[in-house]
């Protein structure tokens, strides 16, 4: 029988490590490919419905972001729990229908804009889906008198079962 | 002659340090890509314009509301929110000319002469396009989602007319026609005139307190 028992069998053999980092390498390429870089923070929580007839924002230049949800934990110590308003990264903390924050945020993203798109502008609302309506139609109608009318509700794609119907 | 030879570089850290990048990367991004449904909203009235009483047939329009308590009623009657597609679909062909439904008119719409074996030589579509405008109301209270899937359904038909167009005339479908090139876009501007997308939300109103 010891014909057949290998020499040194009791030492484990060495796994050959050295295309982990090319396999690593990939992974990196892959992420840094697939994603974005995080821009601003995000102070308030906003979970987005979902719907079936999204689409996806084209052009990134052209788009600003309003977030409307409760605050997380650590804003909400100093505004408490009410929904906020957040314009790309600045909180709006004023009380009322804060229609003159939102024309000045309207403006100053515009006068970023090369001319030709100023016109093509695009909200993004990133709106909580428990959020009640009332401080979303007073968003809205702040955009309204800026003239920020194209405006995009955040949604995520949902899948239906069923399928559609034809 | 062993001096010649370039000493191996030690590769063994290599790995350690794309997996700092990995994490670093991993850390740092997002992975969603933004989508959502792209609205216009109304402009605002001038305030010197008087307010003039637009008279509309009755109808012509179909009045969804949503109630305090995410209810949904359309057209007076209550239903639930998979029903809405549907239910708007009808209400913007009107197949059976029925009488409480909207007014058809005829139109004719151009598209880029010879895009389609349907139409006749010049292009000129002709038929009944429907007047219907639908008028979706909300309350200060109504839930933000429920309100956005109200819009998503109210979108959905509209698109599924569209598209049904579409792979009609053109055998494709409606969001594959590219913008950037013209006589695909002509035809997204006729098809866009064949199904309005009429959705009209109403001033807000606010009655009671606030919420």
């Amino acid at each position: 029988m010891s014909k057949f028992r290998k020499k040194g069998g009791k030492g484990l053999q060495k796994i050959n490590t050295s295309s982990l980092p090319d396999i690593v390498f990939m992974l990196l390429f892959f992420f840094m490919v697939a994603t974005t870089m995080r821009e601003t923070e995000i102070q308030v929580r906003v979970k987005v419905p979902e719907a079936t007839e999204v689409k996806k924002l084209e052009k990134k230049s052209l788009v600003s972001y309003i977030y409307i949800g409760r605050p997380i934990a650590h804003v909400a110590r100093m505004y408490g729990t009410e929904p906020l308003i957040q314009l790309n990264d600045k909180l709006v903390s004023e009380e009322g229908i804060p229609y003159e924050a939102i024309q000045d945020f309207v403006l100053f993203e515009r006068e970023k804009l090369p001319e030709a798109d100023k016109s093509k502008m695009v909200i993004s609302m990133r709106v909580d889906q428990d959020i009640s309506m009332g401080k979303v139609d007073d968003v809205k109608q702040s955009l309204r008198r800026a003239k920020a009318l194209i405006i995009n509700y955040s949604a995520k794609k949902e899948y239906r079962n069923q399928g559609r119907q034809r | 002659m062993a001096s010649r030879e370039t000493p191996e570089v030690n590769g063994g850290s290599l790995a350690d340090i794309a997996f700092l990048l990995l994490i670093f990367f991993l850390v740092t991004t997002t992975m969603d890509t933004d989508t959502g449904i792209t609205r216009l909203l109304p402009p605002e009235p001038d305030p010197e314009q008087e307010d003039v009483e637009v008279k509309v047939n009755k109808r012509n329009v179909l009045v969804v509301l949503l109630n305090r308590s995410d209810l949904l009623m359309v057209g007076g009657e209550v239903m639930d929110r998979l029903a809405l597609k549907d239910k708007t679909i009808e209400f913007f062909t009107n197949p059976l000319y029925k009488e409480d439904l909207p007014v058809m008119e005829e139109t004719e719409i151009q598209f880029p002469p010879g895009s389609s074996s349907l139409l006749p030589e010049d292009g000129m579509w002709r038929g009944e396009v429907s007047k219907g405008v639908i008028s979706l109301q909300n309350d200060r209270s109504t839930t933000y989602g429920k309100y956005l899937q109200v819009q998503n359904e109210l979108v959905a038909a509209v698109n599924t007319l569209r598209n049904d167009f579409c792979n009609l005339y053109f055998d494709k479908d409606y969001s594959e026609l590219n913008t950037n090139n013209p006589i695909e876009e002509e035809i997204q501007l006729g098809i866009r005139q064949r199904y309005k997308m009429n959705i009209s939300e109403s001033e807000p109103k606010s009655i009671g307190g606030r919420n």
